[in-house]
């Protein structure tokens, strides 16, 4: 069914947080607040080169430390066959992945993981791992992308022949793959072009740096049977990646999700899990582990940097003819950069004629990247964005009109194949200009800018149950673990659906073994995809309710209508009957068929692409090179707002972290190869005093494949912000800043070298 | 915090006196833990939330580790253990100090609050209400060192403007940011209090 149209009484509206007193009070259980009884503490050794290869590794001293429960090396680990993985979000191979959790004979990047120990405090463990002894033999290595690309670069990975090229290459490169994309004849395109454009664009790898470091808590039975707990943004992931790469059964392996502490795309993969488990098994206990934040930075994914050309052709008018772009993603250590994401979104926003897009996915002796946050987007759409703004100063056209003139709308063929549906741009693109923000003047010293963003928005695979309990009210329970406030979102579908308040519906997020599968939460899917299935849940609850009624009433079920939660006869000819609502039909349950129930999975399809618009303001101090940012706008189509406080935060806190990428943050390495600023201290991510008020404006275009109207919410923020920023600096400086981050010593060079 | 000796001074010193940024990360330091004797536990008294506890810690132990290993009190969470995220904020007789750069061994005698300790029974403490109503959390794994320092700025007087707010919570680093609603939540709880 479709409530699109209806008027709603639940969706729409903002309850209070259903999690809200567990985290205000500190009784939420994120996976480091679980213990077992006779628990151990997981530590890993972590290389301290950026390349080398691993000699020996003498493990004697740590395992004859007293309290020293198990020591593993990579020895301890199945050996696994070259496969794609299509388990966690983004490209991932599980030879990769299992190598990534424990080197073998190599390590390939500074904190990668060569050995771990079980001990009973986390102070011995630290003993422990200082016990071991090994002996490695340093490699040539390489950080930045396009040196991994030079011909001699160190190679990572003797078998590893870059895919995507004919012929075949026969020489062993760090560059796995390249992907292209090709739209109509770009040579063409730039002939007819009156005015053409061209920029080098470069970002560096930024962290989630969720605040909650990865933490796992894990029991190997003496059976075989397998209990995890732990933080992530899909158990079912875990568990697959878990059987699949410690040679187990998925029937053995049961994990439970704790509390996540934030995750925006980087708990879509394990590291711990995989050990804690091998360690429990060699010690007979449980065992606890958790990242120190050194190890997170160092040893689990950023997203990739980049280094960029774009090229747009332009007719005097604004209209874009050609448009070109060559990407060379940083993988880390292993294949699998969002590249494809990268190449498919620079240009979606736009109608274009003429495309040609190449894409690099390159390794580099960093660690592996895991996604963050629309994986390629924000990269790709500042090397774009930033070059569209130089468009419309060449034109000396507003930045505003180029992108209506351009804007992709129903029926736009992308350059990546599909046809834009349902999309709503051009409603963000009238939001922007109707806004006071772009309407107000600029103040004296502040410059202005404008960016754009595209994220497709995926749905997929999803469970979701609803139960109506024997007092009458409701438990949904789905397979999606909640980063975004999805059990606030899922649970006020269900109600609506069903006609009671949102407060009746208590959502809760079931382990593996209770819940049929579902994919993990990323490509902002959950709200989408396992609202959908909830939804359908609770119809189905709905039409058994209705026969409940109708067996009770001994009346056909036609003659049964559900309003306002309770089931009512159908007009005077169905009978006179006192309405039966939740509890009444459940204190009857017994009665009428026994326990009330529906469960529903899905492959949810449609998801509707979501689209935003960015506004900045800046003033920049010219003595600091310090940007400050004056004014914030943030303008989405979010489809339908199920939630609209959540949906403002999910906004805010995208263009937060867009805030910081653009502005502060960034991996700092040495000569030798190793990360200079893993902490807080000196990876500067923005603070309460850095940022501005930033506005959220919900522009609703509702996605007619959802039964609300919902599209994802969670990754376009994080877009538009570089380039928005990018803009604004050229708007108060005329300096165009093509490298992030644009930091006060970087933005005072520019403003020297300008004079 | 200032007579307490913290553990980051302790790994200093522990460190052969080099300053801990200089001391590599990996191996150096660690190789400095092994020689060291293995120390025995220490028994440490103290307050938690009104009650007296003795706990026998390593003398290495964070009060975090502390709080959350041996007095079982896991609300308090652990974000960086380097004293840069605020996430591990306590209040020690009465001020806020990172859990996480404090020794527990130096708690000896000391009145702790920790989030557990805050509301007053079933009655949520005004800050925490606050943070609620205002929707001042998302993952809500920073909240509860965002509760505290905001329960102890308001007390010291310093939650008199926005700008104020920001500067005074500056410590505590929320990366889901909800930072308009964190501001929100505090300049309401202080007004109210
Ligand atoms: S854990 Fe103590 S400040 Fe981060
Ligand atoms: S609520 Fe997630 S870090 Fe603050």
């Amino acid at each position: 069914m479709n409530y699109i149209d209806f008027s709603l009484k639940v969706v729409g509206t903002r309850p209070i947080r259903p999690d809200g007193v567990d985290k205000v009070t500190g009784r939420a259980v994120f996976a480091a607040d679980t213990r077992a009884s006779g628990m151990l503490w997981g530590k890993i050794l972590r290389s301290p080169h950026a390349h080398a290869n691993i000699v020996s590794i003498d493990t004697t001293k740590a395992a004859a430390l007293k309290g020293v429960f198990a020591v593993v090396t990579g020895q301890d680990f199945p050996e696994i066959a070259s496969e794609e993985a299509f388990v966690g979000e983004g490209p991932m191979n599980f030879r990769d992945l299992s190598l990534n959790c424990m080197a073998r004979t190599k390590v390939l990047y500074e904190g990668h993981a060569l050995a771990a120990v079980a001990a009973s405090t986390q102070e011995i463990a630290d003993q422990a791992l200082a016990l071991i002894d090994v002996t490695y033999e340093v490699l040539p290595h390489v950080i930045d992308v396009e040196e991994a690309m030079a011909p001699g670069a160190p190679v990572l990975h003797a078998d590893m022949f870059t895919a995507g090229v004919t012929p075949k290459p026969e020489t062993a490169s760090n560059i796995s793959k390249v992907v292209t994309f090709k739209k109509g004849d770009i040579d063409a395109g730039f002939a007819e072009a009156e005015v053409i454009v061209e920029g080098r664009y470069t970002t560096q790898p930024v962290h989630q740096a969720y605040i909650e470091p990865h933490a796992c808590l894990a029991t190997y039975a003496p059976d075989g049977q397998v209990q995890i707990h732990s933080s992530s943004q899909g158990h079912f992931m875990i568990r697959a990646y878990v059987a699949k790469l410690l040679g187990m059964s998925i029937s053995n392996i049961r994990v439970n999700p704790a509390e996540i502490g934030g995750g925006f795309g980087g708990k879509t993969l394990v590291y711990l899990e995989p050990v804690a488990v091998t360690l429990s098994k060699k010690s007979g206990r449980s065992v606890k582990m958790q990242m120190t934040r050194e190890d997170v930075f160092r040893a689990s994914g950023p997203t990739s940097g980049a280094a960029m050309t774009v090229k747009i052709g332009a007719k005097k008018d604004g209209t874009i003819v050609a448009a070109q772009q060559v990407l060379k993603f940083q993988a880390g250590a292993f294949a699998g950069s969002p590249i494809g994401p990268g190449c498919m979104c620079g240009f979606a926003m736009y109608d274009l004629p003429n495309v040609d897009v190449v894409g690099y996915d390159v390794v580099s002796n960093r660690p592996k990247v895991a996604a963050y946050r629309a994986p390629g987007a924000p990269i790709t759409s500042f090397a774009v964005e930033s070059l569209m703004d130089e468009l419309a100063i060449k034109l000396g056209i507003d930045a505003l009109t180029l992108r209506e003139k351009n804007a992709a709308k129903n029926g736009t063929k992308t350059h990546y194949g599909p046809v834009h549906q349902n999309i709503g741009f051009t409603a963000v693109l009238d939001a922007v200009k109707a806004h006071p923000h772009w309407k107000s003047p600029l103040k004296e010293g502040h410059g202005r800018g404008l960016a754009t963003g595209f994220w497709f928005n995926i749905g997929g695979e999803s469970s979701a149950q609803v139960h109506v309990n024997e007092d009458g009210t409701v438990t949904a329970a789905t397979g999606s673990p909640d980063i975004g406030g999805s059990r606030a979102s899922i649970g006020m579908m269900v109600a609506e659906v069903l006609g009671v308040p949102a407060t009746t519906v208590r959502t809760i997020v079931a382990d593996t073994a209770s819940i049929g599968f579902t994919f993990l939460t990323g490509g902002s899917r959950v709200t989408f995809a396992t609202g959908m299935a909830a939804t359908q849940a609770a119809e189905k609850v709905v039409e058994d309710l209705k026969r409940r009624a109708a067996q009770t009433w001994d009346i056909p079920v036609d003659a049964v209508e559900w309003k306002d939660g309770a089931a009512y006869p159908a007009g005077s000819n169905a009978g006179a009957f006192e309405p039966l609502d939740l509890a009444a039909l459940a204190l009857k349950a017994g009665r009428t068929g026994g326990p009330i129930l529906a469960e529903v999975s899905i492959n949810a399809q449609g998801a509707g692409p979501g689209f935003g618009a960015h506004i900045c303001d800046v003033s920049v101090d010219k003595e600091t090179g310090h940007v400050k940012i004056e004014r914030y706008t943030a303008i989405q189509d979010v489809g339908k707002a199920i939630h609209p406080s959540y949906v403002e935060g999910q906004i805010q806190g995208g263009a937060a972290q867009g805030i910081g990428w653009a502005l502060s943050e960034e991996y700092i390495y040495n000569s030798k190869g190793l990360m200079e600023n893993a902490g807080f201290l000196d990876y500067r991510v923005p603070v309460a005093s850095d940022m501005p008020m930033i506005e959220a404006v919900l522009v609703e275009v509702p996605n007619p494949r959802h039964p609300f109207g919902a599209r994802g919410v969670g990754e376009v923020p994080i877009v538009p912000p570089m380039a928005a920023i990018a803009n604004a600096i050229r708007s108060a400086t005329g300096l165009r800043m093509p490298d992030l981050p644009m930091s006060p010593p970087k933005v005072r060079a520019a403003l020297d070298a300008a004079g | 915090m200032d007579e307490l000796i913290t553990r980051r001074e302790v790994m200093v010193v522990a460190a052969g006196g080099m300053a801990l940024s200089q001391a590599p990360a990996h191996g150096a330091d660690r190789a400095s833990d092994a020689s060291e004797k293995q120390t025995s536990d220490v028994p440490v008294s103290l307050r938690v939330n009104g009650r007296a506890l003795t706990l026998h810690v390593d003398q290495r132990t964070s009060l975090l580790d502390a709080l959350r290993e041996y007095a079982g009190l896991t609300g308090t969470k652990k974000g960086c253990d380097r004293g840069a995220c605020g996430a591990c904020t306590v209040h020690l007789d009465g001020r806020r100090v990172i859990s996480c750069l404090t020794l527990a061994s130096r708690c000896q005698g000391k009145d702790i609050t920790t989030i557990e300790g805050l509301a007053n029974g079933d009655q949520l403490h005004p800050v925490q209400a606050a943070f609620i109503e205002h929707d001042g959390l998302q993952c809500g794994y920073c909240t509860p060192g965002q509760i505290m320092s905001a329960a102890a700025l308001i007390k010291e007087g310093h939650a008199g403007s926005d700008p104020e707010i920001r500067e005074w919570m500056s410590g505590n680093i929320c990366r889901c940011g909800a930072y308009p609603n964190i501001i929100a939540a505090i300049r309401h709880a202080s007004r109210g209090a």
